[in-house]
């Protein structure tokens, strides 16, 4: 299917595009998964809103969830998550045991410090997509042997909206105090 | 043919609204603006009724003594909001229906214009090649991805899309 190496192949190259240019010094070096996360986060919104035009409403968090995992993920990656878990107070678990943009790299434990850069743009699409549908969350991938990986949500409740955009600080309610996130949002797992 | 139409963001501020020239405008505003806890009830109402009745389109929100008006709300929280003459009762649900269909894909379709920064006031040209939904004034609707409308990215949050826009 023509389609489908077609956001792999551009995915690889936005990816090295833009370490490349941190080393060149245009970007700070260490903010390129922060960069792929947002370049991630603004096309998961617009995929939503056009993705969602044609559906019913949604109920609750889990009927969100559930659609992200059938519907959104097969229209992207044209497979479903293959298990969706949840503690029922905020926190998804999403596995996808073969997900899409690793299976060409490697199929067990070789190039397992790349990856995170390899998921920063899906982790921004998840959060893209939930922040539209009105869900303030926090999606972190992990990959502990290749080509599965997880991808972690935490919605967050009653966070204010800090209404200046260029900031990239995201205040996270962490064992009730207010911790100042700078590190991206990627945490990889071996 | 609406005599004005609104599109609503989700923390309920107004990112696009046109009503025709010929009235006064900002009794329109006011009206959209009473609209929106209408919406409300109509959306709490729904999330409890156990009946399947999932619809993006609300219906007809309340009627005035002059004009009607409806309401419809995307999966996205985005409410559009359309005031009609009353004393035009040629216009069945049918047609509201797909005036708001035609709102909604252009609304999808700012949404992905990469010059488009979201929760931003959207910006329209009266009389532009891309004009979908009809209004009685022959005003222009809604934006599309014409990137020359939006502007340089400089420009496009100073420039206000219309009469008294902030509530």
């Amino acid at each position: 299917m023509a389609d489908e190496a077609l956001f792999l192949l551009l995915h690889n190259e936005m990816v090295s595009g833009v370490y490349k240019s941190a080393e060149q010094g245009e970007v700070e070096n260490g903010r390129c998964i922060t960069k792929l996360e947002n370049m991630g986060f603004r096309v998961g919104q617009g995929l939503i809103e056009r993705f969602t035009k044609d559906t019913a409403r949604f109920k609750d968090e889990l009927d969100i969830m559930k659609f992200i995992c059938k519907d959104f993920w097969t229209t992207v990656f044209k497979k479903q998550i293959d298990n969706l878990r949840t503690n029922h107070q905020g926190i998804y678990v999403l596995q996808d045991n073969k997900f899409r943009l690793l299976t060409q790299m490697s199929a067990g434990k070789q190039y397992l410090e790349h990856a995170s850069k390899y998921l920063a743009f899906t982790c921004g699409l998840i959060r893209g997509g939930l922040s539209n549908l009105g869900i303030k969350s926090i999606v972190t991938a992990e990959v502990s042997s290749m080509p599965a990986c997880k991808f972690q949500g935490t919605m967050q409740k009653g966070v204010t909206d800090t209404p200046n955009k260029m900031f990239q600080w995201i205040l996270c309610h962490r064992n009730g105090r207010l911790r100042r996130l700078t590190k991206p949002n990627i945490i990889l797992k071996t | 043919m609406a005599v004005c139409i609104a599109v609503i963001a989700k923390e309920n501020y107004p990112l696009y609204i046109r009503s025709t020239p010929t009235e006064n405008e900002l009794k329109f505003h006011y009206m959209v603006h009473t609209s929106l806890d209408v919406v409300d009830e109509k959306i709490s109402a729904m999330g409890k009724a156990l009946v399947d009745q999932r619809e993006l389109y609300l219906g007809l929100l309340y009627p005035t003594e002059d004009y009607k008006v409806y309401g419809y709300v995307t999966n996205s929280k985005v409410k559009f909001v359309m005031v009609v003459d009353s004393s035009n009762t040629a216009l069945r649900d049918n047609e509201i229906r797909s005036m708001f269909r035609k709102l909604h894909n252009s609304y999808t379709d700012v949404m992905c214009n990469p010059f488009y920064n979201p929760g931003d006031r959207i910006q329209s040209s009266p009389g532009g090649p891309y004009s979908r939904v009809r209004i009685q004034s022959r005003w222009a609707l809604l934006p599309v991805s014409d990137p020359v409308q939006v502007g340089p990215t400089s420009c496009v949050r100073s420039s206000p899309a219309g009469p008294l826009i902030t509530w």
